[in-house]
């Protein structure tokens, strides 16, 4: 039996940091709904690429002659493309790994080694209400561009490809914000990394599916693809709700990216741990 | 009492990459980085009591920052041991974070986009406090540092002096026994440095709180603390009140003299001299203080004499000077 509550030392507890994160939450969503116009512009300037991709693939089709590519119609390639957006809405995560790496060049990630606070759970509450209010203030302009478009959709009955679409948006959200973590602490070991992350989101822009779909780059290539974790990040969600998927490799899929998130969580701890360390001993 | 801050031979040594000049030598460098070895704290061991406000003097580069740095358990000493509130700083318990805040200049822990008193909010989530005695707290906060009607704007249009006080009053909130502020009224106008200064006094007064601060600013020194720990070159080279500083090493008096109309000439054989229109200063060894009295009360046209102790700003030079001849 401990000796009773310190006055001070007394932690929060599980629920008191739960509390904790979900009131970072919360600010964080009220910090991002001051930039209201600027959401809705950066919508609507999303919507412009999208114009250009329907106009090219039909000429891509029209051009080759056939009716599917690599088991794909041209209206399900648009209708594939329109859906990775949504992908992207809920695993992108804009500057979060240069953010990282900027705070540590510039010392004021000592914030979280002085206060009672988690760099990784606080930038996870902090990423999630941006999210939130991103997805908040874009369903509107989106389910008018999927009205707009409801000639390019089939959208299936089965609830549970709908349960399972938005559990892999969810994992995206989770695999997306893990993976950009880890690699902006790589931030603690190199003075400079922008170089390197422009080439991993540029690597990724063809690899999680988000230029094509990932079949389209031809069998092998494909099954290649399919066992990295990038494409979690785009082409599985939308492959799911295309109905493209079978129960079995819906499950093995979620599954697999529940892993990687694993994996990356772990990844982002170590490299938190030996990370801070590092910065203590090379001068804070 | 058990001392709040225990230091005892402390060292700190940085490895500090060399770069040579030219393309050659920085090719060289991608796979053979030379690097010199830095002895930032060397050697340094204090004891500091409960509800003592201390002030780390001491030139740029000389250690005192690195010191802060390892009493506030963001960086590892490469010797030596100190303890804060009973705990080892760098081991980072959340007990002791609890206890004690860190205030390094502008890099602020507030929101810029929104209001302070939500950044507040936050910090009372932060640090698991209780709802009642935060309130207290911050309404005492409020009013103490003047800032009633400015908690509610971005903190982004706050001015610089504003911003600081907000910063301090985040600092504050958790009530913490230790405080370490580095440079905490750089760059503020005389108005908000004095207010600031009355906060942290009153605040040291009203919860017994030790407070620890580096500053360039001797009013801020002269106003709040009463000891001062002087570090130059990474060595502790004066523990003790400030006015021993003077005796120590203010070997030099002023000698101010105001004549009828023009000074005239020749001070110059008694030491060092100064002429403002018709005000001689003179700087004088403290032994030849006497000699030079004798000899200038029969100067013709003298109207008023004085003796003072120079500036404090000039008896810190003078003891930094000193410190650094003997590396």
């Amino acid at each position: 039996m401990s000796a009773g509550p310190l006055p001070v030392s007394a932690g929060p507890g599980l629920m008191g940091s739960l509390k904790k994160y979900l009131r970072i939450f919360r600010v964080s969503l009220v910090e991002r709904l001051a930039y209201r116009a600027d959401f809705l512009l950066g919508t609507v300037l999303r919507f412009l690429p999208m114009v250009t991709s329907v106009l090219l693939w039909s000429a891509v089709y029209r051009g080759s002659g056939r009716d599917t590519i690599e088991g794909y119609t041209c209206r399900e390639v648009i209708a594939y493309l329109l859906l990775v957006h949504v992908s992207r809405m809920f695993s992108s995560m804009p500057g979060l790994a240069a953010g990282i790496a900027r705070d540590i060049r510039d010392g004021t990630v000592k914030r979280y080694l002085v206060q009672p606070l988690d760099l990784q759970a606080h930038l996870l509450a902090y990423r999630a209400a941006h999210k939130f209010a991103y997805i908040l203030t874009s369903a509107l302009p989106y389910a008018g561009l999927f009205f707009f478009m409801s000639s390019y959709f089939d959208w299936p009955a089965e609830p549970w490809i709908w349960a399972a679409w938005l559990t892999s948006l969810l994992l995206g959200f989770l695999m997306g914000f893990l993976m950009e973590f880890a690699l902006g602490l790589l931030g603690f070991w190199f003075l400079e990394i922008s170089s390197f992350l422009y080439l991993i989101n540029t690597v990724s822009f063809f690899l999680s599916g988000h230029l094509m779909p990932l079949d389209l780059f031809g069998e092998r290539m494909a099954m290649v693809l399919k066992e990295l974790p990038f494409q979690y990040l785009a082409y599985f969600p939308a492959s799911v709700i295309l109905g493209r998927e079978t129960p079995e490799t819906v499950i093995k899929g979620l599954l697999v990216e529940l892993g990687w998130c694993l994996a990356f969580f772990i990844a982002g701890r170590v490299a938190l741990r030996m990370g801070l360390k590092r910065f203590s001993a090379f001068g804070g | 009492m058990e001392p709040v801050i225990e230091v005892s031979h402390l060292c700190r040594t940085y490895q500090v990459a060399q770069k040579k000049a030219g393309l050659l030598a920085s090719i060289r460098g991608l796979w053979k980085a030379e690097t010199r070895t830095v002895e930032a704290v060397r050697d340094v061991s204090f004891r500091i009591e409960p509800g003592e406000m201390v002030a780390f003097l001491g030139p740029n580069g000389a250690g005192k920052t690195t010191t802060l740095k390892m009493l506030a358990g963001l960086v590892y000493p490469t010797s030596g041991t100190a303890r804060v509130l009973g705990f080892q700083p760098w081991e980072r318990h959340d007990a002791f974070r609890r206890q004690f805040s860190l205030v390094m200049g502008q890099k602020n822990q507030l929101w810029w986009d929104l209001p302070a008193a939500d950044s507040f909010e936050l910090h009372r989530e932060i640090y698991s406090l209780e709802r009642a005695r935060f309130d207290r707290t911050l309404a005492e906060l409020v009013e103490m540092f003047g800032v009633d009607k400015l908690t509610r704007q971005p903190v982004r249009e706050l001015s610089l002096g504003e911003r600081m006080k907000m910063e301090l009053i985040a600092s504050l909130l958790h009530e913490p026994k230790v405080l370490l502020l580095d440079e905490p009224t750089i760059g503020l106008d005389v108005v908000a440095q004095s207010t600031i200064q009355r906060c942290l006094r009153e605040y040291n007064q009203r919860k017994g709180a030790t407070i620890i601060l580096t500053s360039h600013y001797m009013r801020d020194v002269e106003a709040l603390c009463s000891r001062v720990l002087m570090i130059v070159s990474g060595r502790l080279q004066y523990d003790g009140q400030l006015g021993g500083l003077l005796d120590r090493f203010g070997r030099i008096k002023l000698v101010r003299l105001q004549f009828e109309e023009l000074v005239p000439e020749g001070l110059d054989r008694f030491g060092e001299c100064k002429i403002i229109g018709p005000v001689a200063e003179l700087r004088l060894e403290k032994n030849r203080v006497a000699q030079a009295l004798s000899a200038v009360v029969d100067l013709p046209g003298l109207v008023d004499l004085s003796v003072q102790d120079p500036p404090l700003e000039d008896v810190v030079a003078m003891a930094f000077g000193s410190g650094a001849e003997k590396p």
